[in-house]
């Protein structure tokens, strides 16, 4: 290179250096602790707020004590469970069964899937099947469930893996159709092919709409769980958290129902919080698709 | 400056490319190229010009080996060629440096091999410092410069370019095409431009070739003898170009039914 091409070279570096810089916009984010807390105040002042209406309502003697609790009440119920053992057991039989479903789901919802979004004559046989088995509540399946397996485990997971399976599965087919033509073209370009493309182009364009389908699949595991808990009821089961409510229900213990409720509530909520919204997020925002301090 | 009226060219070296008697037609449907034949010399950067409908992207599908011709023969004797796209295509999902690294990665290069040759590219885009930045951080004329190491890491020696200049703004767009001039003499590159633009050809080619619209064929060629570096500006650049457009103009009228 000649001098003046080195002149020319630099030049051109300097120019470059500030049209990256002019177009680059250095996003300033908030500290963790500050967006945390941002995050978290609003719906703790509703609960507040809900909890103040509750006990105002029961002061009022609006509806009689029996037929509608305080809410320390409420907690004092809890506390019992807790302290007899139960709260514990319960739940962790339902995040057990609800787990396991929900591994089962995605073993199963994965494959098929995969198959119905990129076979087409799979698609057309079972596409419109897998999205209007989305659409029935499987709460549908537990009496059939009881007489196939009876009141046993397998009754359980049955309707638990009919609730997420078709989640899962969609999820994985909308990741797929989503994926622009485009990639799949830059992969053979560079020499992906096969397995290589599905592996390293394919598989994680699709992630977006699979990682959704995931959430919501956890989400109709846990509902599926609680219909078929509530339903099936047997001492050779163990206790979840869905016969734990139908037995205050039976022994007429009203703070026994809605702290089962409550418990069911916030079991769901959480897993979904500190596991499924985490994950989510982490995907979108690596892409860009939200932003860093929302 | 030479303007050839028949599509031979005198070279000396083998050509990169080679086309001969190309058609491409998809189902019954009309030819899209047809019977195109055309040689891109070792080291030259050839500039496809046409208006709509002149099979521009279809002939670099053709090169790419994306398709396949209907009829006639593509040859690319240095194996596959690298191609870019007017979106940068990058994959949001990795970072720069991972972009870079998977075209090499796919090519079977070694993991330690791939990092220190994706931060080489990286540099020669001089990008060094982004090499961890995601894809959405980076602006329009960053990506295309990722796209630019990503389609070098292909270590082919023929680069097809599909109007990959075409939705930057006119600042990044002129930055670029320096950037890529330079690229290209410093990497001894054969390029294979197709564009609409006809200053942008003209700026940038050894050789401009203009096709007619449907079907795609070979209707002239120019030869550039202005020496680089150019500048768009430049009164050699406006003149030819001039000569260029009323050609392109002419071709266009013939469509419109009242030539």
């Amino acid at each position: 290179m000649s001098l003046l091409d080195h002149r020319a070279n630099d030049d051109l570096a300097s120019l470059e250096a500030g049209l990256d810089a002019l177009e680059s916009n250095e996003r300033k984010t908030l500290p963790r602790w500050r967006r945390w807390l941002a995050a978290t105040w609003p719906p703790l002042v509703a609960v507040a707020l809900l909890v103040v209406v509750w006990q105002l309502v029961y002061n009022a003697g609006v509806l009689p004590a029996y037929r509608l609790p305080s809410p320390s009440d409420v907690l004092a119920s809890l506390r019992d469970q807790w302290q007899a053992g139960t709260l514990q057991q319960a739940t962790w039989n339902s995040v057990r069964r609800g787990g396991l479903g929900f591994l089962a789901s995605l073993a199963i919802g994965t494959p098929l899937g995969l198959l119905v979004g990129r076979v087409r004559s799979v698609r057309r046989a079972i596409g419109p099947i897998l999205s209007g088995l989305q659409s029935l509540p499987s709460v549908a399946w537990v009496p059939a469930a009881i007489l196939w397996f009876g009141l046993s485990d397998a009754t359980i997971y049955f309707v638990v893996l009919m609730g997420a399976v078709p989640s899962i599965a969609n999820g994985m087919v909308s990741g797929l159709d989503q994926v622009p033509p485009l990639y799949l073209r830059v992969g053979r370009v560079l020499g992906a092919r096969g397995l290589a493309s599905a592996r390293h182009v394919l598989l994680p364009a699709a992630l977006p709409g699979y990682v959704g389908g995931l959430r919501q699949g956890w989400a109709f595991s846990w509902r599926s769980l609680m219909a078929a808990e509530l339903i099936a009821r047997s001492p050779d089961l163990g206790l979840g958290v869905g016969q734990l409510l139908d037995q205050s229900r039976q022994l007429q213990d009203f703070p026994g129902v809605l702290a089962g409720i409550l418990t069911i509530l916030v079991i769901g909520i959480a897993i979904e919080l500190c596991l499924f919204a985490p994950i989510e997020r982490r995907v979108l925002r690596r892409r860009g698709l939200v932003a860093a301090t929302s | 400056m030479t303007v050839l009226e028949d599509q031979g060219t005198v070279t000396t070296t083998a050509p990169a490319v080679t086309l001969r008697g190309v058609t491409k037609r998809f189902g019954q449907g009309p030819n899209i190229l047809d019977d195109v034949s055309l040689d891109v010399a070792e080291g030259e950067f050839l500039c496809l010009l046409g208006a709509s409908g002149c099979g521009k992207s279809t002939l670099l599908s053709l090169v790419a080996g994306l398709d396949r011709p209907t009829t006639g023969t593509v040859e690319v004797p240095g194996g596959r060629a690298a191609l870019m796209f007017q979106e940068p295509a990058l994959f949001p999902w990795l970072t720069a440096s991972q972009n870079v690294e998977l075209a090499l990665r796919l090519r079977g290069v070694g993991k330690k091999e791939r990092r220190e040759r994706a931060q080489e590219l990286l540099t020669l885009v001089r990008l060094k410092d982004a090499g961890g930045k995601r894809v959405h951080e980076l602006s329009g004329g960053m990506r295309q410069r990722v796209a630019m190491a990503r389609a070098l890491a292909q270590d082919s020696h023929v680069l097809l370019m599909d109007e990959p200049f075409a939705a930057l703004d006119a600042i990044t767009r002129d930055v670029l095409h320096d950037e890529l001039v330079h690229l290209r003499q410093s990497q001894k590159l054969t390029v294979l431009f197709v564009t609409h633009n006809v200053r942008e050809a003209v700026r940038l080619g050894d050789r401009v070739v203009l096709l007619s619209s449907r079907p795609g064929r070979v209707v002239k060629e120019y030869e550039v003898k202005i020496g680089q570096p150019r500048r768009i500006e430049s009164p050699e650049v406006a003149q030819l170009s001039m000569t260029v457009t009323d050609e392109l103009r002419a071709e266009i009228r013939r469509h419109g039914g009242q030539s």
